[in-house]
This record gives structure tokens, sequence and C-alpha cells, in this order.
């Protein structure tokens, strides 16, 4: 996803003078042709993220499109006051991109485990708020981003990601793809986990299960009517996100369900406990350790639609110390 | 910090009143945004808004709030209210006229207290590096922060040294007198390539003897002592 992040910012950039794109002295290897090439639209802010985002805003101001640039949660959390009151206030048009989204940098430990970030930048009034699935999501998401006047929020995995979307998809900000068709049960997948819930739906069409699948690639503005949808045609709906349960795309699909009195039979958010992860590992390896993987989902799916209300308890039996 | 806003209004920043978004207009950032009453009282004197609305500071339904804010407010150029937010957007602004090739300036007014704040001194850092000499962050060092003197609570001093040793062209002035303010803000940039510093000494609630260097009145408005203060104010104009 950084990949065709990065082509499709150069590309934009090279008759777009506008375009800015300011880093936090990270980005060895991926925007060296951006620095060498483009250097009169290119910053190196140092490791200094509050400035690199207050730059950005002053740059933005001044006519420029300004992207901020770093891994998992530097541009965000080190620097959140920046975002809301210098961003978002001014509404300024500044587009915060983050490597790195979820356990992509797993090994790394906790401090790069990026898994509340969409929960707090949703809650930031103007934000735009995506986590593409894969990297034809992450190349017409970039675009879309320049296209919007205003603060976005881009949440990337890291590189090596698989295609999902193996023909053309309609990509707009807040519209949902739906991916795969079913009548049971709904998953709507964020932020990389596309892939693994096509295959959980797989695994349960073996159990004669059809789930529709839904790419909400825009976690805000939510797609209501993709989400509705699912609820009248559908008995269950899933989240699927590698981020907290706390208040991400499966704590706004639930405030947009009970509030259109939509309540489905069965709903769960499939995520992140809310819990530091101090075990380690690979991507891959995390995922499966947190119930993210394929059989993971399905797992959990199964004990969900089996469990007489559908609740609470079954998140404890997926608890990992 | 009254003067050096009156000098910065009345003598140095190209703006036009009727004409606020004027591209070519140098810019203003009041970091220190607790400061505000005295800009909304030089904007409106400055004919960018109504005098009237003055009357509406700090009241229920105003846009006039507590700390400067933009928002259905001719002439101010950014909100703040958090301290050490204005320089790093100033510096933005300063970089993108230098790629831009635009020839205003972008003035920043900053507090002593906010230079506590690790913030500042990211952008400090980083303006002399990109050769910014379209910058001119102006400290009101009155030497009285939130909870006591500056010296009691986080010493600055050797101050303008750090400011030199940073990179950055910088002058120490009397932020009282009319004409040393003027001098310093016509004289910018002090040195080609450098952003320039302007520490300006000043005093707490400077003009009304009661409120001179008295913490208190960071805090307090004036209700019966108004008249006083107004009284004292008026005999040194």
């Amino acid at each position: 996803m950084r990949t065709a992040f990065i082509e499709t910012l150069f590309e934009l950039a090279e008759t777009d003078d506008r375009i800015t794109l300011i880093v936090g002295d990270l980005g060895f290897g991926v925007v060296t042709r951006f620095m060498q090439e483009l250097p009169g639209q290119f910053v190196n802010a140092g490791v200094a993220e509050q400035n690199m985002t207050g730059l950005a805003a002053g740059m933005a101001l001044s006519g420029k499109i300004a992207f901020t640039y770093s891994i998992a949660n530097f541009p965000v959390l080190r620097c959140l006051e920046q975002i809301r009151n210098d961003i978002c206030y001014h509404n300024a048009n500044v587009k915060i991109v983050a490597v790195g989204g979820g356990m992509a940098y797993g090994s790394l430990g906790m401090t790069h485990h990026a898994t509340e970030d969409i929960a707090i930048m949703r809650a930031l009034p103007n934000m735009v708020v995506l986590a593409p699935n894969d990297p034809v999501e992450s190349r017409l998401a970039t675009r879309a981003v320049v296209a919007h006047d205003g603060p976005c929020y881009l949440r990337l995995g890291r590189v090596g990601e698989p295609v999902v979307h193996t023909s053309d998809i309609d990509f707009q900000i807040g519209k949902a793809i739906r991916v795969r068709e079913g009548d049971d049960l709904t998953l709507i997948a964020t932020g990389g986990l596309l892939g693994n819930a096509l295959r959980a739906a797989e695994l349960l069409s073996e159990m004669s299960i059809q789930a529709r699948v839904l790419s909400v690639h825009t976690v805000k503005p939510l797609d209501a009517e993709a989400v509705l949808d699912a609820a009248r045609d559908t008995d269950a709906i899933f989240t699927i996100e590698e981020h907290s349960v706390i208040g991400g795309l499966g704590g706004a699909v639930a405030e947009l369900l009970l509030e259109a009195g939509a309540r489905p039979a069965r709903f769960m958010r499939i995520g992140l406990n809310s819990a530091f992860s101090s075990k380690i590992g690979d991507q891959d390896y995390l995922r499966n350790q947190h119930g993210l993987d394929a059989a993971g989902m399905v797992a959990t799916i199964r004990r969900t639609l089996e469990s007489p209300t559908g609740k609470w308890d079954v998140r404890e039996l997926l608890e990992v110390t | 910090m009254c003067e050096l806003l009156a000098v910065l209004y009345g003598k140095v920043l190209q703006v036009k009143p009727a004409e606020p978004d004027w591209s070519e207009r140098d810019r203003f950032i009041l970091s220190k945004g607790h400061g505000c009453a005295s800009l909304y009282a030089v904007l409106a004197e400055s004919g960018f808004f109504p005098l009237d609305w003055l009357e509406t500071f700090y009241q229920n339904g105003s846009y006039l709030a507590g700390h400067i804010t933009h928002r259905h407010v001719p002439g101010v150029e950014v909100s703040t209210g958090s301290l050490g937010h204005g320089l790093s957007i100033a510096t933005g602004m300063a970089l993108a006229a230098k790629r831009d090739r635009k020839t205003h300036r972008v003035f920043v007014l900053l507090s002593d207290g906010e230079c506590d704040e690790g913030s500042t001194w990211e952008p400090i850092l980083f303006a002399p590096h990109h050769r910014l000499d379209n910058l001119i962050a102006i400290v009101d060092y009155n030497k009285i922060q939130s909870l006591g003197t500056v010296k009691e609570v986080m010493d600055l001093e050797p101050f303008a040294e750090k400011w030199r040793a940073f990179g950055w062209a910088t002058r120490e002035i009397d932020g009282h007198n009319i004409g040393e303010i003027e001098e310093a803000l016509t004289a910018i940039p002090f040195e080609e390539g450098r952003p320039s510093c302007v520490i300006a000494h000043t005093v707490k609630g400077k003009g009304v003897s009661f409120m001179e260097n008295e913490l208190l009145w960071h805090y307090r408005s004036p209700q019966e002592e108004f008249e006083a203060a107004l009284a004292e104010l008026e005999a040194h104009a």
C-alpha cells in the first residue's frame, strides 16, 4: 500500500506543484525519488512531528496541498493537538499519512502498533478518515484525498499486501464497495483486512453460510446506506478491523445501526481488545493471535451466531494474554 | 504588547482591511492567543470590522472568543490558544512564501511562557536551517507566566543567546518604546538568510500602577477598578 501511495503521489505531484510532501525523517527508500526529483515540493521536518504538522497547516493555508508522512502513531498521536487546532479548526488542506496501520510493524513492539488511531481521528470535526484495504484502494484513495479539499487521514499498511480487487472498482470517499454477495450475514472490513474477510466468507460458504462482504475504506464519513442495506438484507453484521474495538469502524457502525433503529439479530465487532500487545511478531502472526486471520474470524462468527443472545461473553473467549 | 501591535498594524504590516484575504498581505499570527483582546481592538481600529463588535467580546453568542479566533473575524490569520502552535504555522507560511517566490513576510508574536513548550523549539531549529529570512518572531518578554515569574517557574536566560545559538538574527528592545519597536520592525531581515527574532522586554500591566507586574491581573478583569485604570492610561497618552 505504501508503494501504491508514493507512486501515485509522485505522479500527481509532477503535474500539480501545490502538492508538498512533509516527512518526519522517515521513509527510507520510499520517498527517495520524490525527494530527489521534486525537491521544491519536499520537506523533511526532522524528528519533530508537532512542527511537521504545524508547518503543514501553515503551508496549506498558503495554498499548498500538504501531506504529512510518518509511521505508526507518530503523525497522529504525537501531534494530535496540532491536528485538531491547526488543521481541523482551520479546515486546512492537509493529508495525514500513517504507514504501518494496525500491527504492520508488529515485531517493532507496542510503540509501533497503531491501534487507536481511527477512533481518535474519527472524533475530530472536518476530518475524513480513510483506511484502504489493498494497494488498488490505496492508489485510488491517494487520488481521492488530493481531489478532496480539506483534512484527511490516510491510514495505510506497509508493503507487499496482496491485491484484493482484481477488477476495476468505483472508488469514492464515503462509498463502500460490495465485494461479495451473500444473504445470511455481512462482513464489513477496513484497513487491510478485506482479504482475510473474503477468505473467512469462503470458509463460511463451505458451512452453507453466505456472507456479503463490504470494503469500507472510508470510516468517516461512513456509508450509511450500505450499512443499513446490510442490516435489512442480512441477519447479522460483523465489523472487521485491525484496531481497538473501541471507537473505530465497529463503533461507527454500531452507533449508526442503533440510532437508525436497525438492530440486526447478531452484531459483533471483530478487532483488537482494548489491551496492549506485549507479544510481538509479524503482522500475520499477530493477526492470528488476535483472531484476525480467516479462521479466527470464522470462529468468532460461529460463536456469535450460536450464542443465545450474541454477546459479550464471546469477547472474553477471545482475550489474548 | 499593545505597543507592539500598534506599531505592527500602524507602520509595518502590509495589509488591506477592506480585502483581508489579499494574497500578497503580510501575515501576522498571535501565538499567545490569550492576548486577543488587544488584537481585536487593533483590528477594529484598523477597519477590519466595526468597532461596536468589540462590545460582544467574551459574551454569550459572540465570535470574539477569549483566545484569538479566525472564524467570522476578518483580519485574524489563524486561531490559537493552546501555546506552542503559532511559530510552526508561521514557519510553514514563510516556507510556502519562499517556495512560491512571494515577497510578503510572516510575523508571529510569542509569549515568554510558551517558550517552555518543546513545540516552540522545533520551529526555532527548523527556520534558520531553511534560511527563512521572511519570518519574524517577536517575544513579549514580560517575565511573568501563569504561576509566577519566568525566573521562578522556568528560567529562559540567557534567552537572546539561545535564539542566536539556534541561528536567529536577534535583537532586544524596550517593548514599550514606540521608536525602538518601529526601528527594529522596519529593519528586517536583520541578516539576509536568517529569520529575525525581536525580544521585546515588557512590563505586564504597563501603564496602570496597580496592575504592573501583578500576576493577579493575568486572570482578573477590572470591575470597579476600570475607571481608575483607564484614567491612568489616558494620562500617559
